[in-house]
């Protein structure tokens, strides 16, 4: 489904912040495929996700998306079938308007027309959709009342309904309580499970890692460093994800620094 | 005598609708308008001096405007300049344009051709001249507030309103932003520039200066209109807008006729609306910061309260 090949990118090339933050990326996601991606701070997984995405150009190498090559497609069309969301709540919502105005937003995903589509049925079927996030009554409040994780549960249920091929996740719970945490990530989990959707998510948990989707892959300095799947994968424990991660890297975690947490 | 202050809002109210677009709306402090009133005063009053009538006039004006806002919109989108200095280049560059429309005369007057104003007391004859001005003036007025208040309820609309919020959603959600700013900016400055049409015609001439502090005028209207409710419903926005034109030409029309009184000059109207729009400013900041003092208290307590259950949880532990 997705094929990123030799990816590099480099920000400010040739002058004296020149920074490669990824280095000749390879990685093959097939359909179905639920990835995990942990990796210290500044490893380059934000990186990866902006350039799948087309927020950034790639300084080199080649991204297909479900056999169409779209290294140099607008970030907008690519959005219409790779469904990001943000560490930040506020990214992926309007908050100047209503959450029926934002969910209409996204059911009808790409370029508008001057249709009015928001009617009665449209407003049934969002009430129906919003119980799972308990705001089944608060469709005409201004999405700005909202909480964070009422908002970013919002956001993830706007994205579902857009009905993205993909689904990119850059650690869309870390501004959340631990709470508000838990519940947007069994949403999250039902919503990829109901939809049947392809996810890449970051994570800075490593038990989390292990014990979510189908495949773990870790990043080091703008590099994969490891790439577990199935049966390899659900064996691991945390302290087999270190103990590997020193020998590849010969290098220790800085627990503090590098937010990888162990449960 | 006060017909004219309505009429002269009304007028005014076109305007402010379209720098409600741009600044409100769509967030962008889009300038251009300085520029597009002037140019629509001056395509309105050469196309009726040629002869063409006058709702021909109008949608030209209107299309000259949308046109100025799409060169706006296609700076600032092609060579990533902010809205602003894209808006300051546009209304700079249309001074001459407008030149060059009236035929480099700095002032064309709309003398013995039938104008909007000579038409509206021969169609509503049972009423005073004025009257039909103010009502005629209001129908045009009502027309375009229910065109904007539909346009924003379609989805394109909408999505401009999210554009202005969340730039980012909108990408994400499969449109193009540089073509909603197209739409966005150019509708705007139709707008603006279809007001300048009308106000040319009221007051019988097209001057190259008209637009001078036009911005910062409608902005001041828009801020008067703020204080009256608070609302994000399309319809009502546009109405407050229309509120805020009015009572914004009511206070200058009192300035005018009793500010000798304390030796207010016309030449100070200018300073006054600054002076006005930087209190609305104060008035709005001192607002939300008393909200979020409220805020922050609240957020003090929350994390307090998490502190404390955080030790809880590591007592038991
Ligand atoms: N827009 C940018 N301009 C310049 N450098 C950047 C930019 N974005 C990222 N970088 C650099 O690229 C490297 C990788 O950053 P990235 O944000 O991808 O890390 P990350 O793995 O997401 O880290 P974190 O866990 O902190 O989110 C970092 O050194 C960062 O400073
Ligand atoms: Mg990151």
């Amino acid at each position: 489904m997705l094929d990123l090949t030799n990816i590099t990118k480099v920000f400010y090339p040739g002058t004296v912040n020149e920074k490669t933050a990824l280095d000749n990326v390879n990685l093959h996601v097939n359909k179905g495929d639920i990835v995990c991606v942990i990796g210290s701070n500044g490893s380059g997984k934000s990186t990866l996700f902006n350039l799948i995405s087309g927020t950034y150009p790639v300084t080199n190498g080649k991204i297909i998306f479900d056999q169409i090559d779209v290294t140099s497609t607008p970030e907008y069309r690519r959005a219409m079938s790779i469904g990001r969301i943000f560490q930040d709540p506020t990214k992926g919502t309007a908050a100047n308007m209503s959450i029926e105005d934002n969910m209409n937003t996204a059911m009808t995903k790409g370029m508008k027309g001057l249709r009015i589509s928001l009617n009665n049925e449209r407003r049934a079927l969002f009430k129906e959709l919003l119980k799972p996030i308990g705001l089944e009554n608060r469709l005409k409040d201004n999405v700005g009342l909202l909480s964070g994780g009422q908002r970013q549960a919002l956001t993830l249920l706007m994205t579902v309904i857009s009905k993205p091929k993909m689904l990119l996740l850059d650690e869309h719970t870390a501004a959340l309580d631990p709470r508000n945490a838990q519940i947007v990530m069994n949403l999250t989990e039902r919503f990829i499970k109901e939809y049947q959707l392809t996810a890449l998510m970051v994570t800075h948990n490593m038990q989390f890692a292990i014990d979510f989707g189908n495949r773990l892959v870790m990043m080091d300095e703008g590099n994969i460093i490891l790439d577990l799947e199935g049966e390899q994968k659900s064996k691991l424990t945390v302290d087999e994800l270190v103990r590997r991660f020193k020998n590849l890297r010969k290098k220790t975690f800085d627990n503090d620094e590098g937010l990888l947490t162990r449960d | 005598m006060l017909e004219g202050i309505f009429v002269d809002g009304l007028i005014f109210s076109i305007m402010v609708i379209g720098i409600l677009i741009s600044f409100r709306i769509l967030d962008i402090p889009d300038l251009t308008c300085d520029g597009s009133v002037a140019t629509g005063a001056a395509v309105a009053t050469m196309a009726i001096v040629s002869g063409l009538p006058i709702f021909v006039a109008l949608l030209l004006a209107f299309l000259s405007g949308v046109i100025a806002g799409m060169v706006t919109a296609a700076i600032h989108n092609e060579l990533k300049v902010p809205g602003l200095l894209a808006g300051i280049l546009t209304m700079t560059m249309l001074y001459s344009i407008n030149l060059r429309v009236l035929g480099n005369k700095a002032n064309v007057p709309l003398l013995r051709v039938e104008t909007l104003y000579s038409k509206l007391p021969e169609t509503f004859k049972f009423l005073p001249a004025e009257w039909a001005s103010l009502v005629g003036t209001l129908l045009v007025v009502l027309l375009v507030k229910e065109l904007i208040d539909i346009f924003f309820r379609t989805d394109l609309g909408v999505s401009l309103g999210a554009m202005g919020g969340n730039e980012q959603m909108v990408i994400s959600l499969g449109s193009n932003p540089k073509v909603l700013k197209l739409i966005g900016l150019g509708l705007s400055n139709g707008l603006i520039a279809l007001s300048g049409g009308l106000l040319a015609q009221y007051q019988g001439f097209a001057d190259a200066n008209l637009g001078t502090g036009m911005v910062v005028q409608g902005l001041a209207a828009i801020m008067l209109g703020e204080f009256l409710f608070s609302t994000n419903r399309i319809s009502l926005l546009t109405l407050r807008a229309i509120f805020g034109a009015i009572i914004y030409k009511g206070l200058m029309f009192f300035g005018r006729k009793y500010g000798y009184l304390i030796h207010i000059t016309p030449n100070d109207f200018k300073l006054l609306t600054g002076i006005l729009v930087i209190a609305s400013l104060f008035i709005a900041q001192t607002r939300s910061a008393a909200s979020s003092a409220g805020a922050k208290k609240k957020a003090i307590a929350r994390s307090l309260e998490k502190h404390e259950g955080d030790k809880e949880a590591k007592g038991n532990a």
